[in-house]
C-alpha cells in the first residue's frame, strides 16, 4: 500500500509548551484515518503542520510523497483542506465562495455540483454570515472538496454539528473516500471515528499512544463487552472481581464497576456468583460493546471530555 | 489576468458594494469633506481689516477719514476695549490720537501689517498728501489662480491616499484577525495573486473618487482642470496605486485593528502636514524640502496640481510620477516579503 502521508518524529514546541512531542503516523492511500484525542493534545497543530500552514520545530513530514517547501503550490493543488476555524468572508454567498476557492486549482469540480454533495443547495445563494456553524461546515467541507483533492484533511469536521448534521457529514466523507481517495480527519468523538474510520491514531498530550483500526484497538483490551454496575449493598475489592473466569480488566469509576469480558454468557453468571459470595448486591447493571472511550480511558486513566 | 486574480478582484468588489455603509464611509463622506473644506477656504475677496480708533481729541475726525476705505472696517472704543481688541485678534490695528499719531499692532500678523499700510495711506492723503506717480487699480478673480484651485488637487490627492492606505490596510489586518486568511493559504492560491486584488480593486474605485469631487468642484466654485482628462486619470490611477502598495505594506504585519489605524495615522497625519493638501510646500525650511520631495503624497499633489493648475503635459511631470511608481512598486514588494500569513 501507499502511503499518502508519513511522519516520523515530529516535534512542535512554542517556548515553553510542547504541543506535539515526536509523532508518527502513517496514512495509507485510499484510507480514512482517524486523528483521535481530547481538545489540547496536539491535533488541529499536528494537521496543520501536515498540510503546511506550521512548520514544525523538528520531524519528517511526507505528503502524497512531496515535501514542504519544494513545489508547494502545486502539492496545495492535491489537498483539500477544512480547518476547525471555518469563517468566511460575510457578504459573499455560498455559491460565490465555492467558485471562488474553485478559482484557486488549477481543475476541480463544478461548484454546484459540490454544494449539492455537502447539502447546502437551499442555502447557495445566502451569505456565509447567515449560515449556522453546522451549514458553515459543510462550507468549508464544499472548499475542501471543489479541487478534487488526491487527500482531503478534516479538522474537528463534526465539532458542534447536531447527531443529524454530523451522520450526513460521515455519508459525505465516507462517499469520498469510497471513490478511492485518503481522508485524514481528526476528531474528539470516539463513536464517530469508530464508524467513520478505518484505522485511528489515539493523541495524547502530543503523544501517540495507539495505533490501528478500531476493532483491533478494542480487541485489545482483551474483550469486546463491557458489565457496568454498582452496588447498592455490601463491598467487593477489584482484585475479587478480577479473578473471575473471563474478566479481562477492572474499573472502578465514581463508584461504578467497569469490567471487560470477552464472552458474556460465561461471565455475567459468574460475576453475580462471585458477587453473592461476597454479600454483595448490585444495583443497577448493563451489557454493553467496548468502545475505543474504554481503549482511551484504559491507557491514560481519563475521559476524552475530562479536559 | 488568471482566473484565481479575477476572481479574488470580483469576490472583493462585491463584499464592498454589499456594505452601503463602507462605500458611504470610503467613498462619499471624502468628498462631502473635501466640498465642506472648500466651502470654508473657497478664498473670497478677504474681510477688510478691523481699525479701532482710540478715544481722544481728534478720534472722530481720524475716523472720518479712514470711512472711505472700503479696505477697512472703522469703529471707534475707548482704550481698555480697544486693546483688549487687539489682543484678542478683534482689531487687527489702534489708531491712537495725539501728536503724533500711534498705530498699536502686531507686525508678525500678516492682516495687521496690511491694515498699517492702508491706514497710513488713507490718513496721510486726507492730511493732504498727493501722490506723485498715478495709479489705476485692476482686481483679477481667474479661475486657476485662486486659492480653491490650489486646494482641490490637493483634497483629490488626500483622498487618493486615505483610500489607499484605510481601505486596504484596514480590510487586510481584519482579514488577518478574523482569520479569513488561513483558509485560503491552504489552498494553491498565490500570494501575490491576493495582495494584487487589492491594489486593482482601488484602482477599479478610483472614478468614485476622483470624478463626484471633481463635478462637484467644478459646479460650486468653477474649479476648472486646464491639462488633459486623460492624464489626470492617469495620474489619480498612479497614486491610487502607489497608495495601494503603501496599505499593504503597513498592514503586512499588524494584528491589531488598533495597530494599524496608528500605523495609517503615522503614515498619513505628517504627509497631510508636509506634502501640501491645504498650504503650499514651500513654507518649510529648505533643508526639509528634498525629504519633502520624495513623499508620496507630495509627489502625488504636484503631479496633480501640475495637470489641473498649470495644465502640464504628462512627459513634464516625470520626477513626481516616477517618486509615485517607485513607492507603489517597493512597498508591494517588500510587502510580499514581510507579509504575516497567519
Amino acid at each position: 500500500m501507499r502511503s499518502s502521508v508519513s511522519v516520523t518524529g515530529l516535534v512542535k514546541r512554542y517556548d515553553k509548551v510542547t504541543a506535539v512531542g515526536g509523532l508518527a503516523l502513517e496514512v495509507f492511500e485510499g484510507e480514512c484515518f482517524g486523528l483521535l484525542g481530547p481538545n489540547g493534545a496536539g491535533k488541529t497543530t499536528t494537521i496543520e503542520i501536515i498540510v503546511g500552514l506550521l512548520a514544525p520545530t523538528s520531524g519528517e513530514v511526507r505528503v502524497l510523497g512531496e515535501r514542504w517547501g519544494e513545489n508547494d503550490p502545486l502539492l496545495r493543488s492535491r489537498i483539500g483542506v477544512a480547518l476547525q476555524e471555518t469563517r468566511f468572508a460575510d457578504r459573499l454567498t455560498v455559491r460565490e465562495v465555492v467558485t471562488l476557492f474553485r478559482s484557486f486549482y488549477p481543475k476541480g469540480r463544478d461548484p454546484g455540483e459540490v454544494i449539492l454533495e455537502v447539502g447546502l443547495e437551499e442555502k447557495a445563494e445566502a451569505w456565509t454570515v447567515r449560515l449556522s456553524g453546522g451549514q458553515r461546515r459543510r462550507l468549508a467541507l464544499a472548499c475542501a472538496l471543489v479541487g478534487d483533492p488526491e487527500l482531503l484533511v478534516l479538522d474537528e469536521p463534526t465539532t458542534g454539528l447536531d447527531p443529524q448534521a454530523r451522520l450526513r457529514m460521515g455519508e459525505t466523507i465516507r462517499s469520498y473516500r469510497d471513490r478511492g481517495r485518503t481522508v485524514l480527519v481528526s476528531t474528539h468523538y470516539m463513536d464517530e471515528a469508530q464508524r467513520l474510520c478505518d484505522r485511528v491514531a489515539v493523541i495524547d498530550r502530543g503523544k501517540r499512544i495507539a495505533m490501528g483500526t478500531p476493532s483491533s484497538l478494542i480487541e485489545s483490551l482483551g474483550g469486546d463487552l463491557v458489565v457496568e454496575f454498582v452496588l447498592s449493598g455490601g463491598e467487593v475489592s477489584e482484585e475479587d472481581l478480577r479473578e473471575v473466569d473471563g474478566v479481562r480488566g477492572v474499573r472502578r469509576e465514581n463508584g461504578a464497576f467497569h469490567v471487560t469480558a470477552g464472552e458474556g454468557h460465561v461471565t455475567v453468571p459468574a460475576l453475580l456468583d462471585r458477587l453473592r459470595d461476597r454479600g454483595a448486591t448490585p444495583g443497577r447493571m448493563m451489557i454493553r460493546h467496548a468502545t475505543l472511550e474504554d481503549v482511551y480511558v484504559n491507557l491514560t486513566g481519563r475521559h476524552l471530555r475530562d479536559e | 489576468m488568471n482566473r484565481a486574480l479575477l476572481q479574488l478582484v470580483v469576490a472583493r468588489v462585491r463584499e464592498i458594494l454589499r456594505q452601503p455603509e463602507a462605500v458611504f464611509w470610503t467613498f462619499l463622506f471624502p468628498v462631502l469633506m473635501s466640498v465642506a473644506l472648500g466651502v470654508a477656504f473657497r478664498g473670497e475677496r478677504p474681510d477688510p481689516a478691523s481699525v479701532v480708533v482710540v478715544e481722544g481729541p481728534g478720534a472722530s475726525l481720524l475716523e472720518a477719514a479712514l470711512l472711505p476705505d472700503n479696505g477697512v472696517k472703522v469703529r471707534r472704543a475707548g482704550r481698555e476695549a480697544a486693546e483688549a481688541g487687539l489682543r484678542t485678534g478683534k482689531a487687527a490695528i489702534l489708531v491712537v490720537p495725539g501728536d503724533p499719531l500711534t498705530y498699536r499692532f502686531d507686525p508678525t500678523r500678516p492682516e495687521s501689517h496690511l491694515a498699517r499700510l492702508r491706514v497710513d495711506a488713507a490718513l496721510q492723503r486726507a492730511a493732504g498728501r498727493v501722490d506723485p506717480v498715478p495709479v489705476r487699480e485692476e482686481p483679477v478673480t481667474e479661475p486657476g489662480s485662486r486659492y480653491i484651485d490650489f486646494l482641490v488637487p490637493g483634497l483629490l490627492g488626500m483622498n487618493l491616499m486615505g483610500g489607499g492606505l484605510w481601505g486596504i490596510g484596514w480590510t487586510i489586518v481584519e482579514m488577518r484577525i478574523r482569520k479569513l486568511l488561513k483558509l485560503q493559504l491552504a489552498t494553491p492560491m498565490r500570494r501575490g495573486d491576493f495582495l494584487l486584488s487589492h491594489a486593482l480593486v482601488r484602482v477599479l474605485f478610483v472614478p468614485l473618487e476622483v470624478v463626484p469631487l471633481l463635478l462637484l468642484s467644478r459646479l460650486l466654485f468653477d474649479v476648472r482642470v486646464a491639462g488633459s482628462y486623460g492624464a489626470l486619470a492617469l495620474v489619480s490611477l498612479l497614486g491610487a496605486v502607489s497608495f495601494a502598495g503603501l496599505g499593504t505594506l503597513i498592514a503586512s504585519r499588524a494584528r491589531s485593528t488598533g495597530a494599524i489605524s496608528g500605523l495609517i495615522n503615522l503614515c498619513s497625519l505628517p504627509m497631510f502636514v508636509l506634502s501640501g493638501v491645504f498650504f503650499s510646500t514651500s513654507r518649510f525650511p529648505e533643508a526639509l524640502q528634498p525629504w519633502i520631495r520624495v513623499l508620496p503624497l507630495t509627489a502625488l499633489n504636484d503631479a496633480l496640481r501640475g495637470l489641473m493648475v498649470d495644465g502640464a503635459v504628462l512627459s513634464a511631470l516625470g520626477a513626481p510620477l516616477l517618486i509615485l511608481a517607485a513607492w507603489g512598486a517597493a512597498s508591494f514588494l517588500v510587502a510580499l516579503r514581510v507579509f504575516r500569513w497567519t
